[in-house]
């Protein structure tokens, strides 16, 4: 008796360590799975599923280099749109508006966080609580 | 006698297969049909009259006139756009990029876009969007008209007559229909589906072929 009791302690007792290492793990997945319906309502059209854009009229999501440089402005170009802007995106100029979108900033950082992940991307989880900072402080 | 009947379950396999890729070189026309009676030398024949895409006016990216004149005995593949759509349009050009390189050096194919918003969409828009798309030559041609000439010949397309909404700005539908040489209607695929977009790349195959043969 004695020890069925301490074994079903012990398994309940990993099962917490284990979802307490993970809760940052589960976060994140969260973000990116509904991050990834998000993109494909609102981006895929033009920055196509493989984030590679369309030739010299849509820009690749794929340039990490140019994500983290604009880290803080990212949540800015989706809620407000993007016009008369020229933005260097590998190399390349782009030059078309970007339309404005009445995302929540949660469904913002659920998005940004599914693109600094996907196409070649690795930049981890983006939460709501940054792109609200970004976006108090978009110009 | 088991053998026998084996061989004719073979057979009649072998023709079945045999008959359908018969039924498959040709395309089939699209469109109301009118049947013709005329009375020549006596004699009374009834003909079929195909739906036919009219003529119509329009200026391409380089600013030249452009009317049913300069498709005349060409293949050609249409669609209706314009150049600020942030819905399907973006799909359509990338698919139709793929029809575009497959029949690029080809002067029997033709590919228009008709702009459905003319008063953006000028020339010099158009051209700015055929060289960000890569698009050069007389290959792929995105023309601007009369708004209400291009919406009226959008129903001999068949496709969805566009309309202006305040949201979306303007209501289409994604469709590209393949025209033969006779300015007959032989294929609609939708433009954003990559799957119907191959067929259309081999059914422009199967029309040149059939009209090759005439």
């Amino acid at each position: 008796m004695k020890i069925k009791v301490i074994s079903v302690l012990c398994v309940l007792l990993a099962i917490l360590i284990y979802s307490c290492q993970n809760e940052d793990d589960i976060t994140f997945k969260r973000y990116y799975t509904t991050g990834s319906l998000v993109y494909q309502s609102h981006c895929q059209n033009c920055h196509g599923n493989d984030g590679l854009g369309l030739s010299a009229l849509m820009p690749p999501l794929t340039d990490t280099a140019f994500l983290r440089k604009n880290k803080t402005s990212l949540a800015c170009f989706i809620k407000y749109g993007l016009k008369d802007k020229i933005l260097i995106v590998d190399k390349r100029s782009y030059d078309n508006d970007m339309p404005l979108t009445d995302l929540a900033p949660i469904e913002i950082a659920e998005v940004l966080t599914y693109v600094a992940n996907s196409f070649g991307n690795n930049q981890g989880l983006i939460t709501s609580q940054k792109v609200e900072a970004d976006l108090a402080e978009c110009k | 006698m088991k053998i026998l009947i084996g061989a004719a379950a073979l057979l009649f396999l072998a023709s079945a297969c045999k008959f359908n890729a018969a039924q498959n070189t040709t395309l089939p026309i699209y469109g109301n049909r009118t049947p013709v009676t005329n009375t020549v030398a006596g004699k009374t024949t009834t003909d079929t009259l195909y739906q036919t895409i009219p003529d119509f006016k329009t200026v391409n990216q380089y600013g030249d006139s452009i009317s049913s004149k300069n498709l005349k005995g060409q293949i050609y593949v249409a669609d209706f756009f314009f150049t600020t759509c942030p819905s399907i349009c973006p799909v359509m050009a990338k698919n139709m990029l793929d029809v575009y390189n497959a029949y690029k050096n080809d002067k029997d194919v033709k590919i228009i876009s008709y702009t459905i918003d003319p008063k953006h969409d000028s020339v010099n828009v158009l051209k700015k969007y055929a060289d960000k798309l890569g698009v050069a030559g007389n290959t792929w041609w995105f023309l601007q008209g009369k708004k209400e000439e291009i919406y009226k010949l959008s129903e001999s397309y068949l496709v969805r007559k566009p309309e202006e909404d305040a949201k979306q700005m303007f209501i289409h539908d994604g469709y590209f229909i393949l025209i033969d040489k006779q300015k007959r209607i032989r294929g609609t695929y939708d433009g954003t589906v990559p799957d119907q977009v191959t067929h259309l790349i081999a059914d422009i195959k199967t029309l040149k072929a059939e009209s090759g043969q005439k």
